[in-house]
Order: structure tokens, then C-alpha cells, then sequence
């Protein structure tokens, strides 16, 4: 069940909204903020909160890049795959995150850290070889660099765990 | 140095603040605008000016805006395009990040152009940070009169909205655009009725790209002439933002005049090829457009030349290929990416780019024949009655290297393996 807070506020946005329909992305990324990806029971939720059929949702939520609707780790790599990065290292760095994480494109550790995920040109082709984590833009990578971030990310992950707060997204 | 219109305050650190935008002359052409001006005034402008749409597609801006009809129903809207997903572009990036009070001038303009009152910037989320920026320069620009009600005592109002897509190539489309707003699955439209008619909510709605509406106060406040003069070929008008990227020393975004030449950027801005390797080819306008080889290197990189010499600019992402790529696998990324974007609407896209991709990849991986050329380019034809013009976009390539590089094409085909990678 979503916390009344997150309804509450979605709710209040949509009332003030001249086409709901508009937030249904919107909505769909604030639900998934919260489950870390959309459930069955969050489409649902998102459906009553829009006004909208479920079914209309799952077009879109099967469709766009970064709604999941598969279960992703906490930190969710979309590593460029487009020409300039593929022209600058792509394959060789994703054969390096795979081996180093033990997973494949497409997967999620079995510790729920991080899934790896392929993503068009993200834009960022004058720091390319680059890659998203949760969206954040990581730039010129070489595998040293790619080390250290996950060895940031696994630390960041445990102090939360230990209750820390969580520094916010850049 | 060129004069720097666009960039002139962009900084190396951080973004430029209200304040240092208005002491630019910042403000000024809506101030002026909005007192002295109509709005067939500024459509008249824009139009004279041969400001050309940056976006890729190179349609008048002002012609655009002249299609709301006078008495097109309310509410009107404009939308900024910054759903920048074109492979190798990330001018619109670059433009938010320096000076984000010049796009929201540029769209007060275009809005009161075309008599809308509502803004929205699409974009894309990969862009999280530029959003950021606009919902806050948005606000500054309320507090300071120049968004909201009545703006600077005008009877004229325009609020502006930043809509975060969900991340899809497809977004970017006009139609598909119209679709992803109003919380559908983004397929593209098939007009008519034109968006400027029945847009957004069957409302009339101008879309116009991040660069495009940058450069729109600049047009006002120094005219027509000025701006068609800032260019170095007859037929271009303007500065234009070139992204560079991939075999070059400095890959960046550089404002240069339209018509500069391809080797000049190259050379001179972007700083040379990297490792003194030699320039092989570059796709010249993103994904979307073909390759351009050697014997085009001095071409001026403007709307004309290219569409002349049988290209298109796009959006001038210029990326650059050295003689040690390979061009069948630099297609076959293409391919891959056009694969996988592809919304899936209609048949020839959705079916015919995976098997042109399948194509490819067999001939970089040695299992190529020489009937597959035929066959590639048979198959191409059919793309281009796709329903909208991302197909034609996936074909640019793989014309240009059949046309270019069909030596290469074949030498993967006769020695089995892709002559770029080491004995196996």
C-alpha cells in the first residue's frame, strides 16, 4: 500500500491539473520512487490515482526506458551503447561491469545492488565512454574509474542500511 | 573568434543567473514586444529571418507559427522540444545548462506569437538536471513579471509547464510527442490535421526545438538582416550550435556561424583528429543522416550545402570517424539502436529495420553474401512508406554505406571476417 503522504500529494496534484492523463508518467515515476519498481498492485494504484485504465498504463509502463516494471537492484546502470560511446570502449567496459558484478545485460545482483540495463545515446557523447546510475551521469569511464564507483555505491548502500541518511541525488 | 550569440554567457563552471542574463539585454525583445509590437509583427520577423528549425528538420520557424490561423480556437499552446534523443546530440543540453532564461524568453516570444498562453518543455529524462534548473528559473522568472498574468502590464499571459517523458527515441517525433503529453502510448500521428491546427488536446500547437527558440530573442532584438548576416553562406542564417563528438581531440559543442566548414570545425574548433589519425567519414546531422566522406570535407556545414550535395544537417551533431573504424560496425550500431527504438506502429519500420539489422550483422560477423547488398538496398526503398520519418532516418546510413563504403562493405564479404579486427 502506498503511505498516504505519496497519495495524498499526487492526489492534490491531479486536482489541480486541466488533463490528469498528463501526469501518468509522472505519477507512475513518483509510485515506482517508492516500491523501487511497478508492481502489479502499484499499476493498480496508479490507475485509481489517475482516473485512468490500468491497462492504458501498462502501455506506457512497458514502454518508456525508465519505468520498470520488473523488480531492479537499488542502483540501476544504463550504460551507453549508442556510436560514439561503442566507438570509444562500450564493449569492452560492459564485458568489465559484467565480469566485475557477475551479471548480464539485463540482470540484477543477487545482493539487490545493481541491475544493468542498455540505453540508447543518453546525450552525454563529450564524456563518452558514459553511463547513468539512477539516473545521475558518470563520464569519460575507464574500468578503474567504474571500480571505484560501485565500491562508493556498495558503502553508500551499508551506511543506509545502518540507518544513515541518505545523501540526496545530485 | 565568431561573434557568440547563443553561448555569449555561458560559463565554464555553472549556469548563468537571471540577473546576468537581463544585463546581456536579456528580457529586452518580450519587454519591447509585448509594448510596440503585434504579434504578425514578430511572426513577419521570424519569418524573414530564415530561421530555420534546429531540431533537425529545418522547417521555417516563423512559417510554422504563421499555420495557428487567426481565429484558431484557445487555448493555444507551444511546446519546447528537449526530448534531445538523437544519437551524438546534446546541444540542447549544453544550451539549458549556460543560459536557461534565453529558452524561456525564446518561448514567451513563440508563445506570443502564435497567441498561446501555455508552455511546456518536454524532456527527456535522462536530462533530470536541466529540469531541475528550468522548474527553478521558471519560478525566478514568475517572481520577476516575466511569466504568469499579465505580463509586464501586458494584457498578454504565458506560464510555462516542464514535462519529464519517460525516456523513449520515439518522443521526440512531433506527433508521437502530442501522444507521450496527453498520456498515451507515443505513436506517431499521421497528418493531416498539423499539430499547429490539432495539436495537444485538438488544441493548435507549435513545437519548436531547445536551439530554435534560443534564437528567437536575438532575432528581435537586433533584426532579420542582422540575423541572416551572422551566417557565411548566402543561403544560411545564423549561428548554429555544432556538437562534435567521437575521433577528435576537443569534442564539445561550439557556436560557429552557419556555413562554416566541416574541416574547419574539425580542425580548428574541435581540435583536430585524435592521435593525428585521418578523417575517414562523419554522420553529419546525428543518427538520421548519411555519412559524409573525405571528398565532402570542405563542405559548408548550412541546410543548402548538405541538402545540395544530397544530405541533410539534422541537427549538426557531427560525429567523426577515423580510418581505423569500421564502417559496416558503425552501421551496425546504428542499426541496433534504430532497432530498438523503433515504436513498433507500422509494419515496415517494425519488421523491416530488425531485418536490415540482421543483414548487417551477419556480414560484420563474416556470414555476408554478395546478394545481401541487393537485398539491403531493395529493402530500404520499403522503408521509406513508413508512417513517419524515423524508418527513413534508420535508412540514412546504410545508404550512405552502400554508397561510400561499398569497398568495405564487400571486403568483409569476400574475406568472411571484418577486415578492422585482428586474424582469429
Amino acid at each position: 500500500m502506498l503511505p498516504t503522504e505519496i497519495k495524498e500529494s499526487l492526489t492534490r496534484r491531479i486536482e489541480t491539473a486541466s488533463h490528469p492523463p498528463e501526469l501518468a508518467v509522472d505519477v507512475m515515476f513518483a509510485i515506482q520512487d517508492h516500491y523501487g519498481w511497478l508492481t502489479d498492485e502499484a499499476m493498480e494504484e496508479a490507475g485509481a490515482i489517475l482516473g485512468m485504465d490500468p491497462l492504458k498504463l501498462e502501455e506506457l509502463a512497458t514502454f518508456y526506458t525508465f519505468l520498470y516494471r520488473e523488480p531492479v537492484g537499488k542502483y540501476v546502470i544504463h550504460l551507453c551503447d549508442s556510436v560514439i560511446c561503442w566507438m570509444d570502449g562500450y564493449e569492452s567496459l560492459r564485458d568489465h561491469i559484467a565480469r566485475k558484478l557477475g551479471i548480464g545485460m539485463g540482470e540484477t545482483t543477487p545482493d539487490g545492488l545493481f541491475t544493468l540495463l542498455p540505453v540508447c545515446c543518453i546525450g552525454y557523447c563529450d564524456r563518452s565512454p558514459a553511463m547513468l546510475i539512477n539516473k545521475k551521469v558518470y563520464g569519460f569511464l575507464t574500468p578503474e574509474k567504474i571500480d571505484a564507483i560501485f565500491e562508493k555505491l556498495r558503502t553508500e548502500a551499508q551506511s543506509t542500511e545502518r540507518g544513515t541518511a541518505e545523501a540526496p541525488h545530485e | 573568434m565568431y561573434p557568440q550569440v547563443l553561448f555569449q554567457n555561458r560559463k565554464p563552471d555553472r549556469i548563468a543567473t537571471l540577473e546576468e542574463y537581463r544585463k546581456s539585454g536579456g528580457y529586452e525583445a518580450i519587454t519591447e514586444s509585448l509594448k510596440n509590437r503585434s504579434h504578425k509583427d514578430i511572426q513577419e520577423i521570424l519569418l524573414e529571418s530564415d530561421l530555420l528549425g534546429r531540431g533537425g528538420a529545418a522547417f521555417p520557424a516563423g512559417r510554422k507559427i504563421m499555420t495557428v490561423s487567426d481565429d484558431a480556437p484557445y487555448p493555444r499552446y507551444v511546446i519546447c522540444n528537449a526530448d534531445e534523443m538523437e544519437p551524438g546530440t546534446f546541444k540542447d543540453r549544453v544550451l539549458i545548462h549556460a543560459d536557461p532564461h534565453m529558452l524561456i524568453e525564446g518561448m514567451l516570444i513563440a508563445g506570443y506569437a502564435a497567441r498561446a498562453e501555455k508552455g511546456i518543455i518536454f524532456i527527456r529524462p535522462e536530462y533530470e538536471n536541466a529540469a531541475r534548473i528550468l522548474e527553478r528559473e521558471i519560478g525566478l522568472a514568475e517572481e520577476a513579471g516575466f511569466l504568469g498574468e499579465n505580463i509586464l502590464g501586458s494584457d498578454y499571459s504565458f506560464s510555462i509547464d516542464v514535462h519529464r517523458s519517460g525516456g523513449r527515441y520515439i518522443c521526440g517525433e512531433v506527433t508521437a510527442q502530442l501522444n507521450a503529453l496527453e498520456g498515451k502510448r507515443p505513436n506517431p500521428k499521421q497528418p493531416p490535421p498539423y499539430p499547429t491546427e490539432k495539436g495537444l488536446w485538438g488544441k493548435p500547437t507549435v513545437t519548436q526545438n531547445v536551439e530554435t527558440l534560443c534564437c528567437m530573442p536575438h532575432i528581435l532584438r537586433n533584426g532579420a538582416q542582422w540575423f541572416k548576416d551572422l551566417a557565411l553562406t548566402e543561403a544560411g542564417a545564423g549561428t548554429k550550435i555544432y556538437c562534435v563528438s567521437g575521433k577528435v581531440n576537443r569534442p564539445g559543442c561550439y557556436e560557429l556561424p552557419m556555413g562554416v566548414k566541416l574541416s574547419e570545425i574539425i580542425e580548428e574548433h574541435a581540435g583536430g583528429m585524435k592521435n593525428g589519425a585521418e578523417f575517414k567519414a562523419c554522420l553529419p546531422g546525428g543518427a538520421s543522416t548519411r555519412f559524409l566522406s573525405r571528398e565532402h570535407y570542405h563542405i559548408p556545414m548550412d541546410f543548402n550545402s548538405l541538402r545540395e550535395a544530397g544530405h541533410r544537417l539534422g541537427t549538426a551533431a557531427i560525429m567523426v570517424f577515423d580510418e581505423d573504424t569500421c564502417m559496416v560496425a558503425a552501421t551496425l550500431n546504428l542499426l541496433e539502436f534504430f532497432a530498438r527504438e523503433s515504436c513498433g506502429w507500422c509494419t515496415p519500420c517494425r519488421e523491416g529495420v530488425p531485418y536490415l539489422k540482421d543483414l548487417m550483422w551477419r556480414i560484420e560477423h563474416g556470414q555476408g553474401e554478395e546478394k545481401f547488398l541487393s537485398m539491403l538496398r531493395k529493402q530500404s526503398k520499403y522503408l521509406w512508406i513508413s508512417y513517419c520519418a524515423f524508418a527513413p532516418g534508420a535508412m540514412s546510413p546504410v545508404e550512405g554505406l552502400l554508397n561510400d563504403f561499398e569497398d568495405e562493405v564487400m571486403a568483409h564479404i569476400r574475406q568472411k571476417r571484418c577486415p578492422f579486427k585482428g586474424g582469429e
